[in-house]
């Protein structure tokens, strides 16, 4: 059976802030909004809506899809909610991937939001929510501290030091200031400042990690034939891929993201990839944390094991590197919005192949990128490979 | 539609008020083995894609995906969490396997009620947290105010509800695995306390545990692996209004809607002619009523008219809920829409035991997310 194609013909996003003043449903809408007047689409031309947000407890909304719904344009739509813990914004363009290409849907909204600011004082504390009621509840853990032991465990495995790792808050941080949404732009930023920035849960500190934030970002997804007659320029999707491990993280060897590598292989398989180091030109690996930039890059076979801070040290993941990752500045730089963030990621690509990132371009007209999420219980890679050649 | 899609598989375990000596974990592994064991797959080898549904609220877990994996035989594979209602994700797998790009799909849905203990203020968290969930209001008066738009504008009356639970709780007294079951009158339903005017306590289904496993293949495969594979011949599913102020209270504008994209995908113009049994979503009992009529099964207003009669009975010439609905066999949270496809798959196999039907070859699987919602879905089907 042939597969139908299916391309990206639009991308919006709110900006990402510490406490938006706007309910959920208003982020998505805002959102929805910026991504269909990008194509000079209206709602009557969207068919479906799919939506990522997880977890219920930040904006403290039980059923949460349900009450985004109207905020998303799926009022009177075929209207589904996915998640896959923080692997949801980039699951759910994977979502409308398979709606499209199922053939039921010609045009479909892709919406993701997270209002962390709901949970007051602070979201850390919804966290404890994600972890097993019955052995892990009780000890009360953080999940910066279950990060503070990947990271360390990272580090202690391939002898890579915190200045390696500093590299990569630096430069997400840097690249964020071109970044119209971002809110953690900063062009001075040195890696200094991360390694004397306030200790977290060693070895994590507070410049190595995204902020808690508010925001939307909404992608429009559209079968061949739609596509042709909303623009000249589609931006395809080549592969998806999405991994999820088991629930026991505690017997899982932490340096190195097995997941990941599967979701990446599901992917690469689908478009073709063989050689990714050289077939993808642009990367945009979740980096919620700055070694988990690193972690990915070595998950998605672009850096051997234990290698990618080499990369980041000879300057290749630059923006105008030989693989630039992270151009957008990533979650480091424009913030953490749990799920819109992800999304945020495939958006990046969209106006990257399109050279329409402005500030952010990158050099050379890549044809083809990779944007990729994590979560859960370090447990789910999910992995979006879009590029402007139009799949066999 | 490029190809076709099938049940090959499915698997269950429940539907008990109470399962104290299993957790959640253990209801999905068994109706997950008793589902391979069904469709003849090992899940490490043959499945390419897992869908399982669930709300974190109902698990008292955030992020709940992260405990599916190990149970359903799927870590390291692709999984992903649909929120929303079994039929829902029974579509999401339908979808995948018309990409093309993926033979087997397994959906799972679970319901451990009985872990919760509060019930409707979990509900509450689903009102509008600006412009509803200050007045205070308990969820269940949604449904009531729901039921009085409904009788007034459909000149339905409360006995005709009745009838609704009369008729699903003697259904169930055939399923063995139904909660419910009992022998209940008309007079019995109107006779009970009234919870939310016009709704009395017997009108209300009354949750239950359980899981239920499917397997879905695409059609050489369906053909490799079951000599009776249960085709998906459409899916449907439509969120109307999500605010109180703005829907339709009298009609089930979400089934019509979701109904019309299975119909339109099943290729059928008359329903009533081309769907021989309905399970639908009746876990209030005008519920039931409303639905049939928003699925075009009846004429709006004419669906209780139609149970007083006995023509949804399972003896009659529309049997509705022959498994018992939610009201006799429990209401499942998350899993009833794969409970009322489950059984149009046992009897389009016949399969269905004391309650099977005869002269059957298409059947329909409709939900609804609940209150306070107008999101549904429906899942056409046939032999």
């Amino acid at each position: 059976m042939s597969m139908r194609r299916v391309a990206v013909v639009g991308a919006g996003m709110t900006r990402f802030v510490r406490r938006a003043l706007e309910t959920p449903k208003e982020l998505a809408w805002q959102a929805a909004r910026a991504a269909l007047e990008s194509c000079g689409l209206g709602l009557d031309r969207v068919d479906g809506v799919c939506i990522g947000s997880a977890p219920d407890a930040f904006d403290g909304v039980h059923m949460k899809g349900e009450y985004l719904a109207d905020g998303s344009g799926g009022w009177g739509k075929p209207t589904m909610r996915s998640f896959v813990g923080g692997g949801t914004g980039v699951f759910v363009a994977a979502q409308a991937w398979y709606h499209v290409a199922s053939g039921l849907f010609d045009v479909v909204l892709a919406v993701a939001e997270e209002k962390m600011s709901s949970f007051y004082p602070h979201a850390q504390a919804a966290f404890l929510t994600i972890f097993d009621h019955t052995t892990e509840r009780p000890l009360q853990p953080n999940l910066l501290w279950i990060f503070a032991l990947e990271m360390n465990r990272y580090m202690q495995t391939y002898g890579i030091s915190k200045r390696d790792i500093a590299l990569v808050a630096v430069k997400n941080k840097r690249n964020a200031v071109h970044h119209p949404a971002a809110m953690l732009g900063e062009a001075d930023i040195t890696v200094e400042d991360v390694l004397n920035s306030e200790v977290l849960a060693w070895p994590v500190q507070r410049l190595d990690v995204s902020p808690v934030s508010d925001g939307a970002v909404a992608v429009v997804f559209a079968s061949e034939e739609a596509a042709s007659r909303i623009t000249d320029r589609p931006v395809w999707v080549q592969g998806v891929g999405w991994n999820l491990d088991t629930a026991y993280w505690t017997n899982r060897d932490l340096a190195y993201p097995e997941y990941v590598e599967r979701a990446a292989r599901m992917a690469y398989e689908m478009a073709g990839v063989r050689e990714p180091r050289k077939e993808i030109h642009v990367v945009e690996p979740y980096d919620p944390f700055d070694y988990k930039e690193l972690h990915h890059l070595e998950g998605l076979l672009l850096a051997d094991r234990g290698k990618a801070p080499e990369l980041v040290a000879q300057g290749v993941t630059l923006r105008d590197g030989t693989m630039p990752s992270c151009p957008s500045g990533g979650l480091l730089g424009v913030g953490n919005p749990i799920s819109a963030a992800g999304l945020m990621k495939v958006a990046e690509l969209f106006w990257q192949l399109r050279g329409e990132a402005g500030g952010r371009q990158v050099p050379g007209r890549p044809e083809r990128g990779l944007a990729q999420a994590w979560g859960d219980l370090m447990q789910v890679g999910t992995v979006v490979i879009l590029g402007t050649r139009r799949p066999e | 539609m490029s190809g076709r899609v099938a049940i090959v598989g499915v698997g269950w375990t429940g539907f008990r008020p109470v399962s104290p000596e299993v957790s959640y974990k253990e209801l999905m592994y068994e109706a997950a083995a008793r589902a391979y064991a069904d469709a003849g797959i090992d899940p490490r080898r043959d499945v390419d894609s897992f869908v399982t549904v669930s709300e974190d609220f109902h698990e008292g877990t955030s992020i709940f995906d992260e405990y599916v994996p190990d149970q359903l035989g799927a870590a390291q594979r692709p999984v992903h969490t649909i929120t929303g209602d079994g039929l829902h994700a029974l579509a999401a797998a339908v979808m995948q396997i018309l990409t093309g790009r993926f033979r087997i799909v397994v959906v799972e849905g679970h319901s451990k009620a009985s872990n919760v203990l509060t019930l409707p203020e979990i509900t509450a968290y689903a009102l509008d947290p600006v412009l509803n969930r200050p007045l205070g209001v308990h969820p269940v008066a949604v449904a009531g105010l729901e039921a009085s738009r409904y009788l007034h504008e459909s000149r339905t009356t409360r006995e005709q509800c009745a009838a609704v639970v009369a008729k699903n709780r003697r259904h169930a007294l055939c399923h063995p695995s139904a909660a419910y079951g009992a022998d209940v009158s008309v007079d019995d339903v109107l006779a009970a306390e009234v919870v939310a005017a016009p709704l009395g306590r017997l009108e209300i289904s009354d949750c239950a545990d359980g899981a239920i496993v499917m397997v879905l293949a695409d059609e050489p495969t369906a053909r490799r692996l079951s000599a009776h594979p249960v085709w998906v011949r459409g899916v449907g599913w439509a969120t109307d209004s999500p605010t109180l102020e703005s829907r339709a209270w009298a009609r089930a504008v979400y089934a019509a809607r979701a109904a019309a994209m299975a119909y339109r995908m099943a290729g059928i113009a008359d329903p009533r002619e081309a769907i021989h049994f309905a399970e639908v979503d009746d876990t209030y009992a005008f519920k039931e009523l409303q639905h049939l009529e928003a699925l075009g099964l009846c004429a709006w207003g004419e669906a209780g008219r139609l149970t007083a009669d006995g023509a949804t009975a399972a003896a009659g010439r529309l049997p509705v809920n022959v498994s018992g609905g939610s009201l006799g066999g429990g209401h499942l949270l998350e899993a009833n829409g794969l409970a009322r496809a489950l059984e149009v798959v046992l009897q389009l196999r016949g399969a269905a035991g004391a309650r099977q039907l005869r002269g059957i070859t298409t059947g329909l699987a409709q939900s609804w997310r609940g209150l306070p919602t107008a999101t549904g879905a429906v899942a056409v089907m046939a032999s």
